[in-house]
């Protein structure tokens, strides 16, 4: 970027800046004995063209649209469209949470986002004895089809996407919406939307997990072999980083871990016998933007860059579109604080700028109740509207990349990326993801880097607004509450259901998935023939369960 | 049994929450504070939690909880100790649990409950100060 004369002139210049500084540091020094960011990475006073003078303008930054996307995927970024506002949402029952669909549709949201309560996340129904004390709480039951069915009324299937939170039952629930969709009248080919269907970041953090890594794998790979033929503007899974970072790791291992679960399943798809050019195109990716502005920025654009790489590269892919990493953003839940819960407004607002910053493809921004409970109606308008402040106030989408060149800006996205390759590397000689996660070694990476930020916490030497300073009492808030009759409403539909069906079809159904499991071919289809039929979610996996056993955690610590 | 047992912590995660940050590092935190420490892994049922808590000799069971299953499970726990004749063990606990439900979960037989912004130290503190070996 630089030419050699000016990189002296800059050195000579440094050099007085230099000098300076140690003379006002001998009176005055530093607020802190050390500058990091939330992760723990050490940051300079300040950066200049000495710090980003082995970058090459084309090969590293480049332009938007264009090999490697360091400055976003799409040419016209936000002055073509705004990222999509999606808000994950799930409340209570099917009727809860299709009223605040369409309220947040009504005020502006751009994309539908499913949250599903635990004993749906896990495979089991809402009269399963394990979803004792769960119905409802931490998202929507869905239990059959007729709970989708009334989850979706009024919502026109080819006007919408939607993105659905769910990894063990993912193919159960994309199942659900192509049958849906059909009784809509809206072919398979034109529903679009995204199933996160990304079993390895649960074994490593979220821990809704069901099956064993590899059966976990195979069923993966038959959704993405099924919709790269039938459901063409589906994305076949969410590859996400967020769970990971939530769970204690730094920025660097989201990144890294994130994308050595991608090259995981793009290995697994090609042992299947697919064409990496067929699938590619359709791997979505999901990251965190947590508190710490600009190491989030270079995350993203590292992101990019790596993943550009590692298909053109390693996996020889030939259509640009195999090579981008599209992603959703959702704001960082475990940066909010129970404490002072109004200043969680202006933390995700900070973190939602550093998304579009580092040009996010699509963007859920946390209420600031959530670390009660899920956000009522008045703490969700405010997240949204925080989003649509940010795309139509500030300025901010007016022009692309806007960081780029700042050689604070680059030298961090180089400095992540090389540190995410390191990783990389290391997961590779372990025999890939699948191996190094059997081994427990993204688990313990997680499980050191979360223990050593709470010591940090706790010790003062970070610094939490309202937790360990300015600490000062707050009155409570309303929160939501799951109300005890929106179970007994489930729990009878869901008997209703099983009553009304014609259940020796069910068995059928069943009958069929478990051969498939067994033998091998592709589930999809069967799967779609047994919701149709109003199979629950539970039957289904109890079959899974029982044919390729339940993976059950080491819990290291 | 010697005066100078150890304290036994059981951790446990009931329900189907994933969320195990809080719990790891609280096992992790109580190890280096010099308990022992056995963590169940996640996904445990109340009846699971009692059986090891009775089999692994301990004297107090955390339980961590994020998911709102708290006012089911919390009383679950201590009604199976009671059943079993082991409510001397203590029962604490952490979480995401609303204010107004913790003077009912205090109420059933809790001991303790954590909220976001506790400190290692102070759990610890807590423990020492409240759990002693049982003979």
């Amino acid at each position: 970027m630089f030419k050699e004369d000016q990189l002296k002139k800059v050195g000579e210049e440094k050099k007085r800046w230099v000098d300076d500084l140690s003379k006002m540091l001998s009176e005055t020094p530093e607020r802190l004995p050390r500058f990091t960011t939330v992760s723990d990475l050490e940051i300079k006073g300040l950066y200049t063209p000495e710090d980003i003078k082995g970058i090459d303008h084309s090969r590293d930054i480049g332009f938007p649209g264009i090999y490697p996307f360091t400055r976003g995927v799409q040419p016209s970024m936000y002055r073509g469209r705004l990222w999509t506002m999606r808000m994950f949402s799930g409340l209570g029952g099917p009727e809860e949470t299709n009223q605040r669909f369409h309220y947040l549709l009504n005020h502006g949201e751009t994309g539908l986002s499913i949250a599903f309560h635990y004993p749906t996340l896990m495979g089991y129904d809402s009269d399963s004895h394990n979803a004792r004390g769960e119905v409802g709480k931490c998202g929507v039951a869905i239990d059959t089809l007729k709970d989708m069915e009334i989850l979706f009324e009024g919502i026109p299937l080819d006007k919408v996407t939607t993105s659905m939170t769910i990894n063990p039952p993912a193919s159960i629930l994309l199942a659900m919406y192509i049958v849906m969709a059909e009784k809509q009248g809206v072919s398979k080919k034109e529903i679009g939307g995204t199933i996160q269907n990304d079993m390895l970041k649960e074994f490593i953090a979220q821990k809704t997990f069901m099956l064993p890594p590899r059966p976990s794998l195979r069923i993966i790979v038959d959704t993405i072999e099924y919709c790269t033929k039938e459901v063409p503007r589906w994305n076949t899974i969410s590859i996400s980083g967020y769970h990971i970072r939530e769970a204690g790791s730094t920025a660097v291992q989201e990144l890294a871990f994130t994308l050595a679960d991608g090259i995981a399943y793009v290995e697994a798809a090609m042992e299947r016998g697919l064409d990496v050019d067929d699938f590619a195109p359709r791997l979505s990716f999901f990251f965190d933007s947590h508190i710490d502005f600009f190491e989030e920025i270079a995350k993203y654009r590292a992101a990019r860059r790596i993943w550009a790489k590692v298909m053109r590269e390693r996996f020889m892919a030939k259509k640009p579109r195999s090579w981008m990493l599209r992603f959703h953003t959702q704001t960082a839940g475990c940066s909010l604080t129970a404490q002072q819960p109004f200043n969680n407004v202006v933390r995700t607002a900070y973190e939602a700028l550093a998304a579009v910053l580092g040009g996010t493809n699509s963007l859920h921004t946390n209420s600031l109740d959530e670390t009660y409970a899920i956000p009522t109606e008045e703490a969700v308008t405010i997240a949204l509207r925080t989003q649509q402040i940010l795309a139509e106030e500030t300025g901010v989408a007016n022009t692309i990349d806007p960081l780029a060149g700042s050689y604070f800006v680059e030298s961090l996205t180089n400095e992540m990326e090389e540190k995410a390759w390191d990783y990389i590397r290391k997961i590779d000689e372990m025999g890939g993801m699948v191996k190094a996660i059997e081994r427990g070694f993204p688990q313990m990476e997680i499980a050191e880097a979360a223990y050593r930020f709470q010591k940090q916490i706790d010790a003062n030497e970070k610094a939490t607004v309202g937790v360990n300073k300015y600490v000062t009492d707050h009155p409570p808030i309303t929160i939501w509450r799951m109300r005890p009759e929106i179970e007994e409403r489930q729990l009878k539909r869901l008997q209703e259901v099983k009553r009304t069906r014609n259940n020796a079809k069910v068995k059928e159904c069943l009958g069929e998935i478990r051969k498939a499991s067994q033998n091998g071919g592709n589930l999809m289809p069967h799967i779609i023939h047994a919701v149709r039929e109003y199979t629950t979610i539970q039957e289904i996996c109890d079959v899974w369960r029982e044919v390729f056993g339940r993976y059950t955690d080491p819990g290291y610590f | 049994m010697s005066p100078e047992r150890k304290i036994r912590i059981l951790i446990a995660k009931p329900g189907l929450d994933g969320h195990d940050r809080g719990a790891k590092i609280i096992a992790r935190g109580f190890r280096d504070a010099g308990f022992e420490v056995i963590y169940t892994g996640l996904h445990q049922t109340p009846e699971q939690i009692v059986a090891a808590a009775i089999q692994e000799d301990v004297d107090g069971i955390g339980l961590s909880i994020l998911s709102g299953a708290h006012d089911y499970i919390f009383p679950q726990v201590i009604e199976l100790l009671k059943e079993k004749g082991a409510n001397d063990i203590a029962v604490f606990g952490g979480g995401i649990i609303p204010e107004e439900d913790i003077l009912a979960l205090k109420g059933s037989g809790v001991k303790a409950l954590f909220v976001p912004g506790t400190t290692i130290e102070e759990a610890v503190k807590w423990v020492r100060e409240n759990i002693k070996p049982r003979k």
